[in-house]
């Protein structure tokens, strides 16, 4: 299986995400946003960071870089496309997932580990995943997931909301909710579910000595899950 | 020719900087505010000097990268 990390000026993901990616058995390659083809890929990850320093709105600036139209491209020919935290703003800022994040209700930078309940496994991220309950880690200053009426009746009819913030057991409720989210979201996709935008970040989550292994679990099943 | 923008969030969505602003006021002693919204200010300085054509770029800048429309709402204040 083959796959591409874009790096943008400012993030800071990439790297970790390509030690997971190939500790799980994809070929990895990282990618310059200024490049204009994207390699031929199984899935395309935006990693996490900090994506032209947040200028203007988070991942505003990225969505508009080179590399992005043959991302979009891709997207729009069913490939599988992963945004981790500030690749979930960049998603959302180039339009192929609805909503926005802002800022975090009350305003700190949450860097913690939280529990995420997996609400639809009818996708290739989640399919025949053994645990739907995963403790990952967050770190952001814009994760409170928004938008209007209208789209979030949408997105709940067509089973979009990928993953919501929970307790241990999986109980979702206001008092597990770190960011001020809509309904707990912690990631997204779009209607063909080709396309995850989340918060929380399972490349940290893939060395039981250092944090703990549910990012394993995710990633194990994802790679089995394309083959 | 200058053309100023500004952008604000939609008052029906949460705005907690403004919110913090305000209790700042309120604890300096300027009891009588009724809210605060922070919003951007833009300046852009173009080529064109037609006003109207001037607008109509700006306007197209607003919803296609300064703007998220989702959340935000944009106005032109100023021509010059």
């Amino acid at each position: 299986m083959k796959s591409s990390v874009i790096t943008f000026p400012g993030s800071n993901c990439d790297r970790d995400m390509d030690v997971a990616l190939k500790k799980f058995g994809f070929k990895n390659k990282m990618v310059w946003h200024n490049d204009i083809e994207l390699p031929k890929s199984d899935l395309v990850v935006l990693p996490g960071g900090f994506s032209y320093g947040d200028y203007l709105r988070c991942g505003s600036m990225a969505s508009k870089s080179k590399i992005m139209k043959s991302v979009i491209n891709f997207a729009n020919g069913g490939g599988m496309i992963m945004g981790i935290c500030n690749g979930f703003q960049i998603l959302v800022e180039t339009g192929l997932l609805p909503g926005v994040l802002l800022r975090n209700k009350y305003l700190e930078f949450i860097c913690k580990n939280v529990f995420i309940k997996i609400n639809d496994e009818q996708n290739r991220y989640f399919k025949n995943i053994n645990n739907n309950v995963l403790e990952l880690h967050i770190a952001h200053n814009e994760g409170n997931y928004f938008c209007t009426k209208d789209q979030l009746k949408e997105i709940e009819e067509n089973d979009q909301i990928a993953i919501n913030y929970c307790d241990k057991s999986g109980n979702i409720g206001e008092q597990f909710n770190p960011n001020g989210s809509i309904n707990n979201i912690a990631g997204i996709f779009n209607k063909k579910k080709n396309i995850l935008g989340m918060m929380p970040h399972p490349e940290r989550m893939i060395d039981p000595y250092l944090s703990g292994e549910d990012g394993s679990i995710f990633f194990k099943n994802l790679i089995n899950n394309l083959k | 020719m200058k053309i100023s923008v500004i952008i604000t969030l939609k008052k029906d969505v949460l705005d907690p900087q403004g919110k913090v602003i305000h209790q700042a006021l309120d604890g300096m002693g300027f009891n009588d505010v009724n809210e605060v919204r922070q919003g951007k200010f833009f300046e852009i300085d173009t080529k064109e000097s037609n006003p109207k054509k001037a607008t109509n770029k700006v306007e197209e800048m607003c919803k296609k990268l300064l703007a998220n429309l989702v959340i935000e709402d944009y106005k032109i204040i100023d021509t010059q």
